[in-house]
């Protein structure tokens, strides 16, 4: 198997021209031997522990976890990677449709997304949800110590776990190399955006651009599986919900999450309130979560 | 432009003589083989060292798919290895589809219609010179079309139907069948299929590496021609930089029920505009029901390059087929 498709420009100069075709197959395989091997492994109920019941004083019985526009955001953002996925990748097995078009204008939509969700994320949500630290770090550890069947207590969570953390990340290195790669590609499609433009780059460059929006996308099918794999299980499906109704209740909360790491509001309510109190009964002032 | 070679590379040779054999030499192979029909196409392919396959299957051997006979609905049936000059030359084909024998008749030469074979006409790659000069463009596998830039020369090349690559359909035969309404035939190991001329040809949008839908492993075995209209005009012209010898700049072909003085139907067809044979449906539709005069092809005309874009060396193209499309009308007989 190679990993680059190369060939020799006019000049004589042998330069990479994209990423090979078999590394589509390489990732969906390893993204079905993650879900099989994840699926017969790792326990559905990988618990964080009992609830504290005194820690449910003052909490409403629905805890807002997105705010429409982020919902908006995710499915927005789902439904455009899936046109991407299938427009870039369809045609090269076999399924053969005008994908060009669909494809780039599925590009400029999910630029406009990525867009707003940076406004978003700077003025209406607190940026601080997605930094990795010492905790979340030292909750991934044992967290994979809990999947591997380990005798360990793993800690809660704070807004987001370490691992929806990491997807984020990787997911948005990936998308922002696509999307940057693929604004240069658009200079040489035919589109009413951008003017074409062969001679920007020399071929190698340009060569290097494709191949890296094919790896950024290739990547992107493994994390499609991942994300969708995970979305299904019955032990995630709450999370799963709240993209979709917003809320997740009291005790996932409570069982999920630490009150420390996320102080609930009474602008996180998304029901009653049982109480007045805020920050989750640790006696701390409440943080403004702004997520 | 490629230095043309005077050796090419080894191959196996296959010679079946039958369409089973061909299609399962053909399936086993896969991408690796090439199918050899009159060899016109194949062997520039060949000493340019551009193509290498592994295995070339010579079709000459399969009478089965050679030959003119009557179709089940009165129409006609032409194997794919019929030689040009024998589709120009058919009495049949002279009497009820002048249309197809004169296209046949303007391809290349006498003696390139006599090795030439109606299904390698059809099928035969495109004759965009930055690809047959093996450069890494779209249509080869690469990422970029060299006759699309600013400095190109693509005085020959598309006017609508691009998609990243601008080549364009070379067939004569090709606008003459999808205006006949004919049907292509294609065996494989997986049986026969059947497909309207005008969905045999693809665009780039759809895949950029073909200009038909045969892929590897199918085999163009007959062209069926439906039974022609009765009373039909037609009109074919093929315009080209060398009268003697040369690839068409551009060709059309019509075929027309006329009914007391009103067109009742037409097909027009013009290629070498686009990377396939383009049915001009708008035209069609808006010039049924009128008279085939000189103001219905003025019309038909102005529609027709509606939408045409052009390269830095072919705006010529638009007059061109402005004119053609209305002389397609108003000099059809």
């Amino acid at each position: 198997m190679e990993f680059l498709r190369r060939a020799l420009n006019p000049w004589g100069e042998n330069v990479p021209i994209g990423v090979s075709w078999d590394l589509i197959w390489a990732a969906v395989i390893i993204g079905a031997v993650f879900v099989v091997a994840h699926a017969l492994l790792v326990p559905k109920k990988v618990g964080a522990g009992e609830i504290d019941e005194s820690e449910a004083k003052g909490l409403p019985d629905r805890i807002q976890r997105h705010k429409p526009g982020a919902r908006g955001f995710h499915w927005t953002m789902s439904v455009t990677m899936f046109v991407l996925l299938i427009t870039a990748f369809f045609p090269v097995i076999g399924i053969q449709f005008p994908w060009v078009t669909i494809h780039w204008i599925a590009g400029v939509l999910l630029i406009l997304t990525v867009l707003y969700h940076i406004y978003h994320v700077f003025a209406k949500q607190d940026i601080r949800n997605m930094w990795i630290g010492r905790r979340d770090m030292k909750e991934g550890a044992l967290g994979l110590q809990a999947a591997m069947r380990r005798p360990v207590h793993r800690p809660r969570a704070a807004k987001y776990p370490v691992d929806q953390k990491m997807f984020h990340h990787a997911a948005t290195i990936l998308t922002l190399g696509a999307v940057v790669t693929g604004v240069l590609m658009m200079y040489r499609v035919d589109n009413f955006l951008l003017p074409q433009n062969t001679y920007m780059f020399s071929d190698a460059t340009w060569g290097w651009v494709y191949v890296i929006h094919g790896v950024c996308g290739i990547g992107l099918i493994f994390l499609v599986i991942a994300h969708v794999y995970f979305a299904i299980r019955p032990e995630k499906r709450w999370m799963t919900w709240s993209m979709i109704n917003g809320w997740i209740t009291r005790e996932r909360y409570l069982e999920n999450h630490d009150p420390e790491r996320w102080a609930v509001t009474e602008a996180d309510g998304a029901g009653e309130m049982e109480g007045t109190a805020a920050g989750g009964g640790t006696g701390q002032p409440a943080l403004s979560d702004k997520a | 432009m490629a230095v043309m070679r005077d050796m090419i590379p080894p191959f196996e040779l296959y010679q079946p003589t039958e369409v089973e054999d061909a299609v399962r030499l053909m399936r086993q192979h896969g991408d690796r083989g090439w199918v050899l029909a009159g060899g016109l196409d194949t062997f520039d392919w060949f000493k340019d060292r551009i193509k290498r396959p592994e295995a070339v299957i010579d079709l000459a051997a399969v009478d089965a798919i050679r030959g003119i006979s009557a179709g089940e609905d009165g129409g006609l049936r032409i194997g794919a290895m019929t030689s040009l000059t024998d589709v120009a030359e058919s009495a049949d084909v002279m009497d009820r589809y002048p249309l197809l024998a004169e296209a046949a008749g303007l391809v290349a030469t006498p003696q390139i219609r006599n090795q030439g074979t109606l299904g390698g006409n059809i099928a035969q790659d495109t004759r965009c010179w930055y690809y047959r000069s093996g450069w890494p463009c779209y249509r080869a596998g690469g990422n970029v079309c060299y006759a699309a830039t600013s400095r190109a020369m693509n005085r020959e090349h598309c006017i609508m139907g691009a998609s990243r690559c601008v080549a364009v359909n070379p067939s004569d035969t090709a606008p003459a069948l999808v205006a006949l309404d004919a049907e292509m035939v294609v065996a494989s190991t997986s049986g026969e299929r059947t497909y309207p001329a005008a969905d045999f040809f693809i665009g780039p949008d759809i895949d950029i590496e073909r200009m038909t839908v045969l892929k590897p492993g199918d085999l163009l075995t007959r062209i069926d021609l439906p039974a022609a209209w009765p009373n039909a005009r037609w009109y074919f012209e093929k315009i080209r930089d060398r009268k003697s010898w040369d690839f068409s700049l551009m060709s059309v072909a019509s075929s027309m029920r006329v009914e007391a003085g009103m067109i009742q139907d037409v097909r027009i067809v013009v290629n070498s505009v686009a990377p396939y044979p383009v049915r001009l449906g708008a035209v069609e539709s808006a010039i049924r029901g009128r008279a085939p005069s000189e103001e219905t092809g003025q019309m038909a005309g102005e529609i027709a390059v509606e939408g045409a874009r052009t390269l830095r060396h072919n705006d010529y193209k638009v007059a061109l087929m402005r004119n053609l499309v209305k002389r397609s009308i108003r000099d059809a007989a």
